[in-house]
């Protein structure tokens, strides 16, 4: 018994119950992330060419490189979490299909080092950092931000085209084939945003495993379809086109960026809805989502701040005390 | 057939690997220790003052220690033999220093004299049973559940005899016999269930002879049909009225809370702050139901619990070991297997306290002894997804009170109800960020200021 004794004291470690963990971490959900975005990632290759691959791959790299160069720098620990793979694709995915190189590496260095890292790191970030950089990038470089090509699948000359956004969807006779071209992603586009199909798939999985909230995209979709409907607009054609679809899906659910309780997601999403239709209407540029995402991820600590969860058993004062 | 009531949970819950390997094991009785290190403070309310001395010569069941305040329960020698010395242990619920005093044992087991009005386990005479409950008053049951120590052993360890009298002007219609044993791992209930069903079962009917409900229901968690079954079947061969019903419940943690229970059962929500009495309802403990039974009926006071031993064990066992014994001596019992680090844990995975000595011995509200490999925990951000609220019996917020306490705004922490919360457990458990938050809650709520 003494031995036995002896023997443990020198074992015995402390621990704050629970004494067991799921194991569901944040690692494990940004890989489930990536490979849901795997799914747009393949649509832009196939749609955009090797040129598509490169600028994925560039962005990714720089991105977790910059996280690690960093975190050595200011002597923390640096983690292989996925967070900085998910930023370096996301924002490739946001980017027109022949940005020089240069450039996605420096936007990918912005988005980690200032919209994320400089902000204390993950979970610390009050902008998406993806957008942050496309948003970066779109004040720096927006000529280049603004030359959209057609879809070139694996041949390496482009040819300059419009996204149907920009152009206008009235010149397109035929509105069903427009349609199914949206959908499969065969139109003009930023790199990740043009496929709906592909993006779903990918969403689909995150909803199933619960890692997205169903809140958030459906609130969005759901702004942008009736206030699209109420102004007069073609409903299907506003869901499709520019990057809504990556957008509500991959970038809005952001954990960081957007609200914590349910219903303030709800908010958050019909906030987002509002403006991107806002955007739509009057900005002279043919996108909003972006600056939607951005401007609602600075009102998230106000929502959080207000929209709170009633306690089991709460009471208001006064009432039957 | 006693019909068995279904009911889905009331909350969202967590669906735990149950893990219970000793479920099937028949409780061992373990002979009493040379040694019993008996705590002063092992129960919920006034602290008690030792009536004995260094020196003394003390019986197995004498009354060692007590308090002459209402709410507090004595507590009671669990072996025959001397004082040795008073002594010192860590509370591993509070971490402050409480006294205790060392029982040399004389080898002999000599116990005060009992009145055993009634022998369950030879005589199937359950009326004769239920005619001596019947003509005792309310004060000597009381009483004789004070005498003997008796307090809630699911854990909370509030003493049973004011549980059991609600103040003047409430009036309690619902009892509810908490069975549920949610709790990864432990097996205790489930185990006492199984072979002192009638004890337990006699002893509901003594607490609802004080209470008179209109409704009893039994609740068991459906892991554990075998009990469901031999409770019903004895329900019946003791002739119980259709006044008691079991209830087979989902096994969602933390369904053996007592407000998540209510909810479920009787859909009754316990305001915020307040008590179950304060909608009508007492839940007690299968344990408790059978300290009951044997404080009432046989005069015994408690001094001995059925403790499950698992986790990292060649062989885990349910014990019937006396109060008093150091842990050591159990855990030397079931083969420990190999490890680089270990967590000794008093009572379950979820909610038991980590020990930092193995001398500790088993107190009333210890159920469980838990060994488990060390872990590596490496806490990260919080990443704000929002799985503590959602995981939330109580639907708090947890990841504010973890935001608060690391600023150090613990008055913040009040607005967030932090004192709702039941440290369950739940929210640490299925943080991506691997957060410790009920660590952080536990330090949140000691440093609230005052109202």
């Amino acid at each position: 018994m003494a031995e036995e004794k002896a023997s443990m004291a020198e074992k015995m470690v402390l621990s704050h119950a629970p004494h067991i963990w799921s194991g569901f971490s944040i690692s494990k959900i940004m890989y489930i992330v990536v490979i849901a975005l795997l799914f747009p990632a393949a649509a832009s290759v196939y749609f955009f060419g090797y040129y598509a691959l490169i600028l994925l791959l560039v962005s990714t790299v720089s991105a977790v490189l910059t996280e690690f160069i960093i975190k050595k720098a200011r002597k923390k620990k640096f983690v292989m979490d996925g967070s900085a793979v998910i930023t370096g694709l996301l924002f490739a995915l946001t980017l027109p299909p022949r940005v020089p190189i240069w450039m996605v590496v420096l936007g990918s260095v912005f988005s980690i080092a200032i919209a994320k890292e400089a902000f204390g790191g993950l979970g610390y970030n009050i902008f998406n950092p993806a957008l942050a950089g496309r948003a970066f990038m779109t004040v720096c470089f927006s000529r280049e931000m603004t030359t959209w090509v057609l879809p070139t699948y694996f041949k390496f000359d482009a040819v300059t085209g419009a996204t149907p956004l920009s152009e206008g969807f009235v010149q397109q006779a035929d509105r069903l084939s427009l349609y199914w071209n949206m959908f499969l992603g065969s139109t003009g586009g930023s790199l990740g945003e043009t496929s709906a199909l592909m993006i779903l798939a990918g969403a689909l999985i995150l909803l199933a495993l619960r890692i997205i909230d169903w809140r958030i995209p459906v609130f969005y979709l759901g702004t942008v379809a009736l206030g699209s409907f109420l102004l007069g607009e073609d409903v299907i054609f506003q869901l499709l086109g520019g990057g809504l679809m990556i957008g509500a899906f991959f970038m809005a659910t952001d954990y960081a960026t957007s609200p914590v309780m349910g219903n303030g997601r709800i908010i958050f999403g019909v906030g987002l809805g509002i403006l991107t239709l806002l955007f739509r209407q009057y900005s002279p540029m043919p996108e909003g989502v972006c600056f939607s995402i951005l401007i609602m991820n600075a009102v998230t600590p106000l929502i959080d701040r207000y929209i709170k969860s009633v306690p089991f058993g709460y009471r208001r004062k006064g009432k039957n005390a | 057939m006693i019909p068995v009531i279904r009911k889905k949970s009331a909350f969202r819950g967590l669906h735990l690997r149950e893990n219970k390997f000793t479920a099937s094991k028949p409780i061992e009785i373990l002979p009493f220790p040379s040694k019993a290190t008996v705590a002063l403070q092992q129960s919920l309310g006034a602290p008690c003052k030792f009536i004995v001395e260094r020196g003394n010569i003390v019986k197995t069941g004498q009354k060692i220690a007590d308090s002459g305040n209402y709410v507090s329960a004595p507590i009671h020698s669990p072996v025959s033999g001397k004082i040795a010395r008073i002594t010192k242990l860590v509370n591993p619920s509070t971490s402050a220093l409480m006294d205790a005093v060392i029982i040399e044992s004389d080898g002999e087991d000599h116990w005060i004299e009992m009145e055993k009005k009634f022998d369950i386990c030879n005589s199937g005479d359950y009326k004769k049973l239920k005619g001596i409950i019947d003509s005792l008053t309310d004060e000597v049951i009381l009483a004789l559940i004070r005498e003997s120590g008796i307090v809630g052993l699911g854990g909370a360890t509030f003493p049973t005899h004011v549980k059991l009298k609600p103040p003047p002007g409430k009036k309690i219609d619902i009892v509810i016999l908490n069975g549920c044993e949610c709790e990864p791992f432990i097996t205790s209930d489930h185990r006492i269930m199984l072979e002192y069903g009638k004890q337990v079962l006699a002893g509901l009917y003594i607490i609802s002879r004080i209470l008179s409900p209109g409704e009893i229901y039994i609740a068991i968690e459906d892991n554990k049909r075998d009990a469901i079954e031999y409770i019903s079947s004895l329900m019946e061969q003791m002739g119980f009225t259709d006044k008691y019903k079991v209830v087979s419940l989902p096994s969602r943690y933390p369904m053996g809370a007592e407000k998540s229970l209510i909810k479920t059962i009787v859909n009754r929500t316990v305001p915020m702050g307040g008590l179950p009495l304060d909608v009508g309802t007492v839940v007690n403990n299968v344990a408790t139901a059978k300290a009951v039974y044997e404080a009432v009926i046989e005069g015994k006071p408690l001094v001995e619990k059925v403790v499950t031993v698992t986790g990292g064990f060649e062989n885990p066992k349910n014990f019937l070991v006396r109060i008093g014994t150091p842990i050591i001596e159990l855990i030397g019992l079931c083969g420990l297997r190999e490890a680089k680090e270990c967590r000794v844990i008093m009572g379950g995975p979820m909610m038991g306290n980590i020990l930092v000595d193995t001398d500790f011995p088993v107190i009333k509200a210890t159920n469980c002894i838990l060994i488990m490999d060390g872990r590596e925990s490496i806490e990260k951000n919080c990443i704000n997804c929002g799985r503590c609220i959602r995981a939330c019996p109580m639907n708090l917020m947890p990841l504010e009170y973890v935001r608060n306490v690391k600023k150090g705004n613990y008055g913040a922490c009040r607005d967030y109800y932090i004192e709702n919360c039941i440290e369950c457990g739940s929210c640490a458990y299925v943080c991506p960020a691997n957060i410790p938050i009920v660590g952080y809650i536990k330090t949140g709520k000691s440093m609230l200021p005052k109202k």
